[in-house]
């Protein structure tokens, strides 16, 4: 603990770099994550159409999905062999870049999102879109005033999806290699520390990693409570 | 009061293949209170979702204003917003009761309406509860608030799901007195249904009785009342099992 607050306090450049990083991966990822699951979820809360069910059960799938396997996949799928890797379009990430993790990341978390959005949906009140449609709403806002009414869920279903990437290791060691100053993260140092003996060290980037989940679950909780004393 | 404002011909409507309605012939005129009454699956909130444009018909046609509604022609949204419901248990938004008043307003990008939703409010007794939350309601409050928010939007046509079903005599006389007075200021159409034949009798100029999804009379409230010329209507209005 004091190693850590030495560490933040004399604003060690090697820390901030890595803290920087972590933020900026799992910052896009949560993005990308949010702006692909609140719709899917949605949909799937709201809409019935054939194959639904199995969209739920792919999902569901998902959401306990080892990071591990999806580095694995992601890998495959960016290596110059791969089936993405090889046609080397500039669009498409190399492996081993902070890209290739953003999306390794936000094939973990996007279905988190979605899965948690879509039970939120689906707890609002069935005969409320009808009642929305009564008072003029289109589907459009009829939609949006339903996530509206399920903002609690859906702002959960954010924190889990943060949750589940900043504390990840495997997928981004695998598709990141834990570069100096380049694919290094919280929980990657964590680990290369800790198979070097550097037991101090890692110990007190756990605690700055503890110290980033337990801040932004801080703010989403402030979130939320802003929500119940609207 | 000799404007149709709605048309039906030949609406039918099914649910997983079972026809649930099936109207012939029904003319709703412009500013009139018009009652649907019948027991309990007779097809009258069904009905009135057909008169909100909220689902299509099976088959057949609505005409409302100068426009028709059927299986394969949507109605427009400027007309769909000239109509609104309250429903028999209304879901109120979970913000405070000024919102949900608002609500329809902001729909449809009506901005700076403080004054109609502070006299939408005042109508139905509730402007001292404007800032609490919806949901702390009783439900006759809750149920006023339902009126309010569809009064605030001046509706052509306000639609009455059995409004004041379980409610208090209190909260039943306001509620009446409001709609009333909507209809006789403002010259706004309401449909109600009801399976109170009191209310109907107390409030329409209209009054039809609905059995199995079909309408069995059509008359005005003294004559559905006094000649019935069905003998289903008859013992209705007698308070007899008809279905």
């Amino acid at each position: 603990m004091v190693q850590a607050f030495h560490l933040i306090v004399a604003r060690d450049p090697a820390l901030f770099e890595i803290v920087v990083l972590s933020l900026r991966v799992s910052g896009t990822a949560l993005l990308f994550s949010t702006l692909i699951g609140i719709p899917l979820g949605a949909a799937l809360g709201l809409s019935r159409f054939v194959g639904r069910r199995l969209v739920i059960a792919l999902l569901y799938t998902g959401m306990g999905f080892p990071p591990v396997v999806v580095g694995l996949f992601v890998y495959l799928m960016l290596s110059r062999s791969g089936p993405l890797g090889q046609l080397n379009w500039p669009v498409i990430p190399s492996l081993f870049t902070p890209t290739a993790m953003v999306v390794a990341q936000c094939i973990i978390s996007f279905p988190l999102v979605a899965g948690f959005t879509m039970a939120a949906v689906m707890g609002v009140e069935p005969q409320l879109r009808q009642q929305v449609q009564a008072l003029g709403a289109t589907r459009w806002q009829a939609t949006l005033t339903i996530l509206a009414e399920a903002r609690i869920g859906v702002i959960v279903s954010v924190i889990a999806g943060f949750g589940s990437i900043i504390s990840e290791v495997g997928a981004v060691m695998m598709v990141g290699g834990n570069i100096e100053h380049s694919t290094r993260m919280l929980t990657t140092a964590i680990v290369l520390e800790t198979s070097k003996g550097n037991f101090d060290l890692a110990m007190a980037i756990g605690v700055i990693l503890l110290g980033l989940s337990f801040l932004a679950n801080v703010v989403m909780l402030y979130l939320q409570g802003r929500t119940f004393e609207e | 009061m000799s404007e149709f404002i709605y048309r039906l011909h030949n609406v039918t409507k099914k649910y997983e293949g079972r026809r649930v309605l099936q109207v012939d012939h029904l003319k709703i005129h412009r500013g009139e209170v018009f009652a649907l009454v019948g027991p309990s699956g007779a097809g009258k909130s069904t009905l009135l979702r057909l008169l909100n444009f909220l689902e299509p018909p099976a088959s057949g046609r609505i005409r409302f204003l100068d426009i028709e509604f059927s299986a394969d022609q949507p109605m427009p949204l400027a007309y769909r917003r000239r109509v609104t419901t309250v429903f028999q248990r209304p879901i109120l938004l979970n913000r405070n009761v000024w919102a949900n008043v608002n609500y329809g307003l902001q729909l449809r990008g009506q901005r700076n309406s403080a004054r109609r939703i502070e006299m939408a409010l005042e109508q139905v007794g509730l402007m001292a509860l404007a800032r609490q939350r919806a949901r702390t309601l009783s439900g006759g409050e809750a149920q006023r608030v339902a009126l309010a928010r569809a009064m605030v939007l001046q509706p052509d046509v306000l639609l009455l799901d059995e409004p004041t079903a379980n409610l208090d005599p209190y909260n039943v006389g306001l509620i009446e007195d409001i709609v009333r007075a909507l209809n006789r200021e403002r010259g706004t159409t309401l449909v109600l249904v009801t399976h109170n034949v009191f209310q109907a009798k107390r409030l329409a100029h209209r009054v039809a009785l609905m059995l199995e999804g079909q309408i069995v009379e059509v008359a005005d409230v003294e004559a559905f009342f006094e000649f019935p010329s069905d003998p289903r209507t008859a013992a209705f209005v007698r308070g007899e099992m008809v279905y």
